[in-house]
């Protein structure tokens, strides 16, 4: 595991890197659990897909399949006080910092139990107890708000710290460059993680985006690196690093998580583009690179037995079973909930 | 009480706020040197963490208000000129607007964006919008416009106090007019209109800026037996209706002037919800004076035209007497 897949060029991946952080590789436990909540990911996205094929969900869902290590490998480092903002790809990242799936799953079916009141839905699930500010349907509509929590724990001088998850897409907002700017000016305890999975919605990233996202730091100070996306070990050590240097004082980072979307932007896309944006052919190759399967091959050498998988892939399946069970059997809200929480 | 200038007045209600409240932070282009004035002062009394000076940045900020108020600060955001409220948008209208309503009640996001609006010292069309009508469509924003120095104080401390996001919008060419202000902790609720005269044949609804122009015209109505009655809502969203209803039912009659365009200003939502409301004792249609559809003017001739004046004030509530 010390020959990670890491992209970055190394005059800048090791840049500023606090003292003590920044293992190496993570204990075999915390990889077991990681890669856990990975499958807690996949699997209730993966049965998310399902329902939503079936007709059944309210609203658009749109699903991180292939993109977890990027929410956990993150998100192992941060605390119920930290900040997390996310995008409408956020379900991922609402497990990954300890939000209740069946809350969650029941804010996707728009009921009352749903962690939102049924007032948000997939693309709005949040959890402010747990420090998960919001997926957020604006493209980059995170990143403002991740600078804004910074600079109020900036204030307090707790050491909590804002991570904001966003996009390739999102990377070509402008907000992205003021928030880099006022960020590196203010020192800000901000972590700006771009999962570049590889689409801007439906347009494939090298038709929208110039140049590498995470170069976009240089030019303000800001240490940038790039990640192989899908090594929950690569993503786990160059966060911590970041991490580890916004709570020390010593300012933002920004870090490009190369993956790969293997589903959708939304699902069920193709019932309505004109055409096909990408080949069968990419994404089976691109499957053979998934995080899963890179983990699990992490936890082999490691030398976890091999039949500890298929009793935590049925304790998961169970946890996602009583989590859509619990959502499916959740009243709707009343409808008088439509008029409130406009104002405090 | 003393007499003080309407930006002193914010000041001091600003300051006697962040001296409360340790959680009160203000943000905002050259906050240090106050070119409005309404800062001044603030930066040297309460440091550098709390007063900060931001880049010229509308889209980032307006976010980032949203965000440290949610994360737990009491934020003012000092947006300027009016006009600069559009470039900061997103966040107002996507995020500040609609976040604690899509969380279901999970965040409070006491937020004051401050903002001084309308025409009237030829800056032209970018610098002299008045925007109220496009915030009060947002829904999930409060809308003060104080039409006088203590007013104003009042106004400034209640929206600071506020858990919900507040437009203070101050109007641009009335920031240096003096106005009794009293000491201390004077608070006025947000919502709540002033009579500021009494009158029984028609009702005169002012917002902001055209609170003067209407005190003129109503001092001359009265020379010519006209009893007008002046109402200063000083917020318009929420709106006091009830004040105006009241009125309205008393006069028969009413008039709103507005400095926003014609087209869906407050003046129209006003009208609207009046109507409806008093249609049985309306004994003439209600009537708007505001700013044709038209961007303003920069040439003080042009702009003398466009700006609701007492004169175009006088002359719809005549209008409104025949």
């Amino acid at each position: 595991m010390e020959n990670t897949t890491t992209q970055s060029p190394n005059d800048r991946q090791h840049h500023g890197a606090a003292p003590g952080a920044g293992a190496a590789a993570p204990k075999t436990e915390l990889l077991l659990s990681m890669y856990r909540l990975m499958l807690l990911i996949r699997t209730t996205e993966e049965r998310l897909a399902k329902v939503q094929a079936s007709g059944t969900l309210p609203g658009p869902v749109h699903l991180s399949v292939g993109q977890e290590a990027v929410a956990v490998g993150v998100c192992a480092h941060l605390t119920d006080r930290d900040w997390i903002t996310s995008n409408h790809r956020g379900h991922g990242h609402f497990l990954a910092k300890s939000g209740d799936l069946p809350r969650m799953i029941a804010e996707v079916f728009g009921r009352a139990t749903g962690v939102c009141g049924g007032k948000g839905g997939s693309m709005h699930v949040a959890d402010v107890s747990k420090g998960i500010l919001g997926a957020n349907g604006i493209v980059g509509g995170g990143i403002a708000l991740g600078a804004g929590a910074a600079w109020s724990e900036q204030l307090r001088g707790d050491r909590n710290v804002a991570v904001v998850f966003f996009g390739d897409g999102a990377a070509n907002q402008g907000v992205l460059f003021e928030a880099l700017n006022i960020a590196a000016l203010w020192k800000l305890p901000l972590i700006l993680v771009c999962e570049n999975n590889g689409f801007s919605e439906f347009s494939p990233s090298a038709t929208v985006t110039a140049g590498e996202i995470w170069r976009r730091a240089e030019p303000f100070g800001v240490p940038g690196l790039a990640v192989d996306g899908n090594d929950v070990t690569a993503v786990w050590r160059e966060a911590g690093k970041a991490i580890a240097r916004a709570r020390a004082g010593e300012g933002p980072t920004l870090i490009e998580a190369r993956t790969y979307r293997l589903r959708g932007h939304v699902e069920a896309e193709m019932t309505f583009l004109a055409k096909a944006y990408r080949d069968d052919a990419e994404i089976e190759a691109r499957r053979a690179l998934e995080p899963l399967t890179q983990t699990r091959r992490q936890l082999d050498l490691a030398g976890i037995a091999a039949a500890t998988f298929p009793a935590l892939e049925a304790e998961v399946k169970a946890q996602v079973d009583a989590a859509f069970q619990f959502a499916d059997e959740s009243p709707w809200p009343a409808v008088e909930s439509a008029y409130t929480d406009m104002f405090s | 009480m003393a007499k003080k200038r309407m930006v002193q007045a914010i000041n001091e209600g600003i300051a006697e706020e962040m001296a409360r409240d340790p959680s009160v932070v203000l943000f905002g282009e050259d906050m240090e040197v106050s070119p409005i004035g309404d800062t001044r002062n603030l930066f040297e009394r309460f440091g550098p963490a709390r007063v900060r000076n931001t880049p010229i940045s509308e889209t980032v900020m307006t976010g980032m208000a949203v965000g440290a108020a949610a994360a737990g600060h009491r934020v003012i955001c000092h947006l300027f000129y009016g006009n600069f409220i559009y470039t900061g948008f997103d966040a107002i209208a996507n995020q500040a607007a609609k976040l604690r309503y899509m969380l279901g009640g999970q965040v409070r996001l006491p937020i004051t964006f401050m903002a001084v609006i309308g025409g009237g010292r030829s800056v032209a069309a970018q610098h002299s919008d008045s925007m109220h009508p496009t915030l009060m469509n947002l829904g999930g924003v409060k809308v003060v416009m104080p039409g006088s120095p203590g007013d104003a104080k009042g106004l400034i401390k209640s929206s600071i106090r506020d858990d919900s996001p507040v437009f203070f919008l101050q109007a641009a060419g009335r920031g240096g007019e003096s106005g009794e202000v009293p000491d201390g902790d004077y608070l006025i609720p947000l919502g709540k209109a002033n009579i500021l005269r009494p009158g029984t044949n028609v009702t005169v609804v002012a917002i902001g800026s055209m609170v003067k122009p209407a005190q003129r015209a109503c001092d001359e109505l009265a020379k010519a037996g006209i009893s007008a009655e002046l109402i200063d809502p000083r917020c318009v969203m929420p709106f006091d209706f009830d004040t105006v209803v009241d009125s309205v039912k008393r006069t028969g009659r009413l008039v709103i002037v507005d400095e926003a365009r014609r087209t869906c200003s407050a003046a129209s939502e006003i009208a609207a919800t009046v109507t409806e409301r008093t249609f049985g004792t309306l004994r003439a249609p209600a009537r708007r004076v505001t700013v044709e559809d038209v961007a303003m003017p920069y040439s003080p001739v042009l702009e003398k035209a466009v700006i609701p004046d007492h004169h175009r004030i006088m002359e719809a509530v005549r209008g409104l007497m025949q």
